[in-house]
């Protein structure tokens, strides 16, 4: 047989926090603690089907008039109007202007790609490769990727994350953005900052709009954890809504993977806002067609599920109380982790871990101590020291807060 | 305006004038896309008011009513699902593993040297589209012999996109001789037999679309012949195991021919037509490799390609096939059920010709029950369609493709007289 075409291929090295899952896993210690991935655990430190999803999926599975037919390229009309009205609020004057469109993707990823397969080709000129794209340091690991394999060239980091103070490093923010290249793109994480929890307020949110409306910079939100991260959907989307009411065009990709509990089913949205609906029309026939040979047309369950709740007053109350009960949870895990580290002593400033909002923290553990963590007490984290507050319970904390102590204290 | 930031990077040269800002759009450049030829179909159908209305362009199976059918063990295995308290947590990136191995089994065969010897990789995939894309990609980044990918003339439409917009160019060789409506076998074993050695070169594994012209079992192995002589890359797109003749081993014949002849293929799999799962998006994309080794280094690879493209993929669809797949009865159930829908198009298609007949028509319509699967192409000329839809409320495609799967026993006569009028 011929040498094979694929001898050259290297082995490729594994997503890192898939791997943290795995070596939680393989991991036989009883003590042990997932810190890693990012999904929604109980206070049994389970997974959480959210009961209006039980309660709709039940009422999809009876719907015997309900068939497998290929939902529109677009998606579900239901679904993709509803999740737009979520990111923009009742009230947008986007919609009231019908200058306003969604595509139906695959999670906030497919959202996101989509987005930026569109950038590439039809922003900043055609197929322009080199417009710069910028992503905060640190994002999501991913951010990069999808931007890269879009065609991207030139991906550039913004300032974003001051270790030193454990906050936001705004004028590194603001001073990139007055020396980036006019009409680069901007990937602006929505609310609940993946991985360090820390948000710009309103105000800080206001001095960022006013840079990038006076650079012509585009702005694309991430916005994974709408409801999830304080537990009001509007305050979630406060940011996104500002920059609509001072009349940017910009891109919202949106995840239901968290809000909804759906992540394997894969139900995301891209929010396209335009000056007018014609314009939209025109964004919307083109992204159709990079859907085409990406996915076809998207999968209808999940869509399903979040088109029905939101379209019902009652399941959407219902739904809004699930979500509570998250943002709730993750909450306390965030104060109950604070107050154990300062009576304990443990060195440094812990008031961080109640200022950042959503799933994740940048604790400020270092790779030594992170890697103390794992191999000493089999707590699971991200190196970069961003730990998942789902994966706290009140039977964990205690071990938890100690531990890190002991990194603290031990290892430098 | 400030135009610092121009001065500073003079790359950028914008192709609209910043002068209006923020008047206008960033988009004002943007074209309308074309609109989709087949969906035009659906909408012009739709609006249409004759009560005799047919819709010969949708590419999905109805049953003898006209209606979309759910398989019974699709419903079983939903209920199964139903019952069980599982969980929404992400699957991995490749996919389902119950669905991804049962997938491999199904299109190689339970026997195949390779699957047993877990020389493959299989990756679950959105559907055929998101299949045939990863592989697309795939292909683009570590194959570096060629840029072709050779497609037969003609081949769905959503081919040459797929492959384009992953970054590769697109070649033809012969396949449909429009004079007969059936396989230019000796035009196509002439232009393989000159594509340049390493070149991609897609096959339709059964039930070519839109053709329905496949090759017999004879010819498969000439071809197979002469793309190993020619050192090809095969990619096969299977969007119709089972759809095809009813039989799912007679369908991946080609497939597992190709692969006991050492001919290392790409595979893409649909489970849309064949399980009717079309909006659920259930597909697979597979790598035949030379060890279990190789297979584990592609993998790798091909999870880097799909995580920034969805991340992992979605769960109900590839958890309803696996189920079928994996349980002996709904598995038997399936088998009978898809050999039902084969069946019935396959009499619609004998039933079509005998009414043709029957119209008086002096044509040869053999073809039209030689082809095989969901699509025919009658030999109609774009003038005949229009009048069909204009004349008779008879939507397809001007190729003069139609979707078998759209005429009844209820229909059959009216499409036959149609044909008649717009052909004599």
């Amino acid at each position: 047989m011929a040498a094979s075409i694929f001898t050259a291929v290297p082995r490729a090295p594994p997503v890192a926090v898939f791997k943290l899952t795995a070596d939680f896993r393989e991991d036989g210690d009883a003590r042990k603690v997932n810190l890693g991935v990012g999904a929604y655990r109980t206070d049994e430190g389970q997974p959480w089907v959210l009961p209006v999803v039980k309660k709709v999926e039940q009422m999809i599975a009876s719907d015997s008039s309900l068939n497998h037919e290929y939902l529109p390229i677009l998606g579900l009309p239901e679904f993709r109007a509803n999740a737009s009205r979520i990111a923009l609020g009742d009230d947008s004057p986007a919609i009231k202007e019908n200058r306003i469109g969604s595509v139906q993707s695959l999670g906030g990823t497919g959202a996101l790609r989509i987005g930026a397969e569109f950038l590439r080709r039809w922003y900043n000129g055609n197929n322009n490769t080199a417009t710069p794209v910028y992503i905060s340091a640190p994002s999501w690991e991913n951010h990069n990727s999808v931007f890269v394999d879009a065609g991207f060239k030139d991906i550039r980091t913004y300032h974003y994350w001051d270790a030193a103070k454990r906050g936001l490093d705004l004028q590194g923010l603001l001073d990139d953005m007055e020396k980036a290249p006019e009409f680069s793109i901007f990937i602006l994480h929505a609310c609940a900052h993946n991985p360090t929890g820390t948000d710009p307020t309103p105000d800080q949110w206001k001095q960022i709009a006013a840079v990038m409306k006076r650079r012509f910079l585009f702005p694309f939100f991430d916005s994974a954890y709408q409801g999830f991260a304080s537990g009001s959907l509007d305050k979630d989307a406060w940011a996104v809504r500002y920059f609509v009411s001072e009349g940017f065009e910009l891109f919202c990709a949106q995840s239901f993977s968290k809000n909804f509990g759906l992540y394997n089913e894969r139900v995301g949205n891209l929010t396209v806002v335009g000056k007018d609906a014609d314009n939209v029309q025109r964004v919307l026939s083109q992204m159709e067609k990079i859907v085409r040979t990406t996915w076809s047309n998207p999968p209808s369950q999940g869509a399903r599920i979040v088109a029905t709740t939101l379209c019902s007053p009652q399941l959407f109350a219902e739904w809004y109380d699930n979500v509570k009960t998250m943002a709730d949870r993750v909450l306390l895990m965030r104060s109950e982790l604070r107050s154990r580290l300062e009576s304990l002593g443990t060195p440094g400033t812990w008031n961080h871990i109640t200022e950042q909002i959503g799933m994740f923290s940048f604790t400020g553990l270092n790779p030594k101590q992170v890697e103390y963590m794992i191999k000493e007490k089999h707590i699971y984290l991200m190196a970069s020291g961003r730990i998942n507050m789902c994966g706290l319970t009140t039977k964990n904390l205690d071990y938890v807060a100690k531990s890190i102590h002991e990194a603290v204290t031990k290892v430098q | 305006m400030s135009r610092v930031g121009a001065r500073l990077c003079p790359v950028l040269k914008p192709n609209f004038s910043l002068l209006y800002f923020p008047f206008s759009s960033w988009w004002s450049h943007v074209e309308m896309g074309p609109p989709d030829p087949i969906l035009g179909v659906t909408e012009a159908f739709k609006r249409d008011t004759n009560s005799k209305k047919m819709n010969l362009g949708v590419g999905a199976y109805r049953d003898d009513n006209g209606k979309p059918y759910v398989l019974s063990c699709v419903r079983k295995a939903e209920a199964m699902m139903a019952s069980k308290k599982m969980d929404k947590e992400y699957l991995p990136i490749a996919g389902l593993a119950d669905f991804t191995r049962a997938s491999a089994e199904l299109a190689l065969g339970e026997n195949s040297e390779a699957f047993k010897s877990g020389r493959y990789v299989t990756v679950q995939g959105i559907s055929g589209t998101g299949s045939l894309r990863i592989g697309a990609n795939f292909l683009q980044r570590f194959f570096k012999s060629s840029r072709d990918v050779y497609l037969p003339k003609p081949s769905w439409g959503n081919h040459t996109p797929i492959f384009r917009d992953a970054g590769l160019q697109l070649q033809a060789y012969r396949y449909y001789d429009p004079k007969t409506c059936s396989l230019d076998f000796s035009g196509a074993m002439d232009d393989i037999s000159k594509i340049p050695e390493k070149s991609i070169i897609l096959l339709h594994a059964c039930a070519h679309n839109p053709t329905g012209v496949d090759p017999r079992q004879e010819q498969w192995k000439e071809l197979a012949a002469v793309v190993k002589k020619r050192n090809l890359l095969v990619y096969f797109d299977m969007a119709y195991q089972g759809f095809a003749s009813g039989d799912i081993n007679r369908d991946a014949w080609a497939v597992r021919y190709f692969i006991e002849q050492g001919i290392n293929v790409l595979l893409s799999q649909s489970y849309a037509k064949n399980m009717g799962l079309y909006g659920e998006r259930a597909g697979a994309f597979s790598v035949i490799c030379s060890d279990a080794e190789e297979a584990k280094r592609v993998e790798s690879q091909l999870k880097i390609l799909i995580r920034p493209m969805y991340s992992n993929p979605p769960l109900n669809g590839a958890r309803i096939a696996s189920i079928i797949l994996n349980t002996p009865d709904l598995r038997k159930e399936w088998l009978v059920e898809v050999k039902g829908m084969a069946d019935r198009i396959i009499s619609m298609r004998t039933q079509l010709v005998s009414n043709l007949k029957k119209e008086g028509s002096s044509h040869n319509w053999q073809h039209i029950t030689d082809q095989i699967g969901m699509f025919c192409f009658t030999g109609l000329k774009p003038e005949q369609v229009e009048r069909l839809t204009k004349e008779f409320s008879i939507y397809m495609t001007k190729d003069g493709r139609i979707s078998v799967a759209g005429v009844t026993s209820g229909n059959v006569g009216y499409l036959a007289h149609a044909i008649h009028q717009v052909t004599k």
